[in-house]
């Protein structure tokens, strides 16, 4: 039994087919034969957040996921996330706010703020400040001590829950 | 990580022939232990297989009796079941609280069962509320299932498919989290049954036990101070940099009493 399995899935709506080794993680997987940095590794071993994609419409640890398992799968990272627009007024808010120093928890967090906006969008709720930290609780962030990250996220579901009831 | 070949049946019966098959197969269902645990090489599986493919093992059956959760179904999907929210509240609640989001949508119960971490949550429910486990071969009482640290009563190769839930009069759950991880340093599972009162403890010793001292103490009154009054030794407790034995074992009294007190 040979231990590379064949593929194919969607990223960022692209349609890949690759033969991965059945130890390639999904992180590894998207930076090194895919060229998509914007995910990152962080402890690799499923406790800081950083590695933070989407796979079928949830988010996941993505160091902990078998690129292997993924045939048929639909992922999505920050490159896609970023391209279709859809948290440009989170990503602006995340400036604004300074919610981002050395930035290396930065896409993950997005991802999961993302994640708890379609929630909150799906609920017709604004979170609670107590809610989105406990939302985010599996992202890391070591500079800025998550206030303007809460802030950011806060801004961005008040203005989104504005808009939709106008 | 070493190399191993992976496998993703569709089947249970082909799942089982193809961990019978390898040399040394090891089951994945979240994967969230198994893949960092392949990470530090802790575990050196010839093959993998896969229960992500097999369909038949996810899903929530709720009716009069009790709820049935199929081992593959995940985390945030027993915490987000509305049925689940209104047969046992408290087992939706705990399984909202597993770990943190991410791992939520990838862990499974099966999985969480099958390796009975000492500070896995699930093992509490299961106890206090008389849960069984069903696997591919045999029903078994759960607690006849967890025999110790990371060990069950599961054969080489035996594979979980459900756990079975009855319902209780009262129930909840409190735990004391581990701040970075939210793994339970103390967990105490209460639940009203209809045998009686039990009291599950899990994260405070190698694997989840029964506090039959609380229970006691509750037959004759639920209330949260019939179990404030209740020690429970040190000894055999785990201890590490996150909290002693005796700092634990003082945690399964002030969870025990929060978990009286939110089960009404």
């Amino acid at each position: 039994m040979s231990t590379s399995v064949d593929v194919t899935l969607s990223v960022n709506g692209e349609r890949v087919a690759r033969r991965v080794e059945a130890r390639r993680h999904l992180v590894d997987f998207l930076r090194l034969d895919l060229g998509l940095t914007g995910t990152h590794t962080g402890c690799e071993h499923g406790v800081c957040g950083a590695c933070t994609v989407r796979v079928d419409g949830v988010i996941v640890r993505g160091c902990l996921v078998l690129a292997a398992s993924l045939d048929g799968a639909t992922v999505e990272t920050i490159e896609g996330l970023t391209e279709s627009g859809e948290i440009a007024d989170l990503q602006t808010a995340f400036v604004e706010r300074n919610a981002a120093q050395c930035g290396f928890c930065t896409p993950a967090m997005l991802l999961t703020a993302a994640d708890l906006l379609s929630a909150a969008a799906r609920d017709g709720a604004v979170p609670s400040r107590e809610a989105i930290r406990e939302h985010i609780a599996g992202n890391y962030c070591r500079c800025t001590g998550y206030h303007a990250i809460v802030d950011a996220i806060e801004t961005v579901a008040t203005a989104r829950a504005g808009k939709g009831r106008s | 990580m070493y190399d191993f070949a992976y496998h993703k049946p569709k089947s249970v019966a082909d799942a089982a022939a193809a961990v019978k098959k390898a040399s040394d197969g090891k089951l994945m269902s979240g994967g969230m232990t198994l893949i960092p645990t392949l990470k530090q090489r802790l575990a050196h599986p010839s093959d993998v297989v896969d229960l992500a493919g097999v369909s038949d093992l996810v899903g929530i059956k709720v009716d009069a009796t009790g709820v049935t959760i199929g081992a593959m179904t995940k985390h945030a999907d027993v915490a987000s079941s509305a049925d689940v929210a209104r047969a046992i509240p408290a087992l939706a609640a705990l399984a909202g609280g597993i770990g943190d989001r991410q791992v939520r949508n990838r862990g499974t119960i099966g999985g969480s069962v099958a390796n009975n971490d000492p500070a896995a949550d699930y093992p509490a429910a299961l106890v206090a509320l008389g849960a069984t486990v069903t696997t591919n071969e045999r029903k078994i009482a759960a607690e006849d299932f967890f025999k110790g640290m990371f060990e069950t009563a599961l054969k080489d190769g035996e594979i979980v498919t459900s756990v079975s839930f009855p319902t209780a009069t009262k129930a909840a759950y409190m735990k004391f989290p581990n701040p970075a991880s939210r793994y339970a340093m103390v967990g105490v599972f209460v639940a009203q049954t209809a045998s009686g009162p039990r009291v599950a403890v899990t994260g405070a010793g190698p694997a989840v036990f029964r506090v039959k001292a609380m229970e006691e103490a509750l037959a004759k009154s639920w209330s949260a101070d019939a179990v404030a009054n209740v020690k429970v030794p040190a000894e055999g407790l785990n201890s590490d940099i996150h909290a002693s034995a005796e700092y634990r074992a003082h945690l399964v009294t002030v969870m025990a009493k929060r978990a009286v007190a939110a089960a009404g």
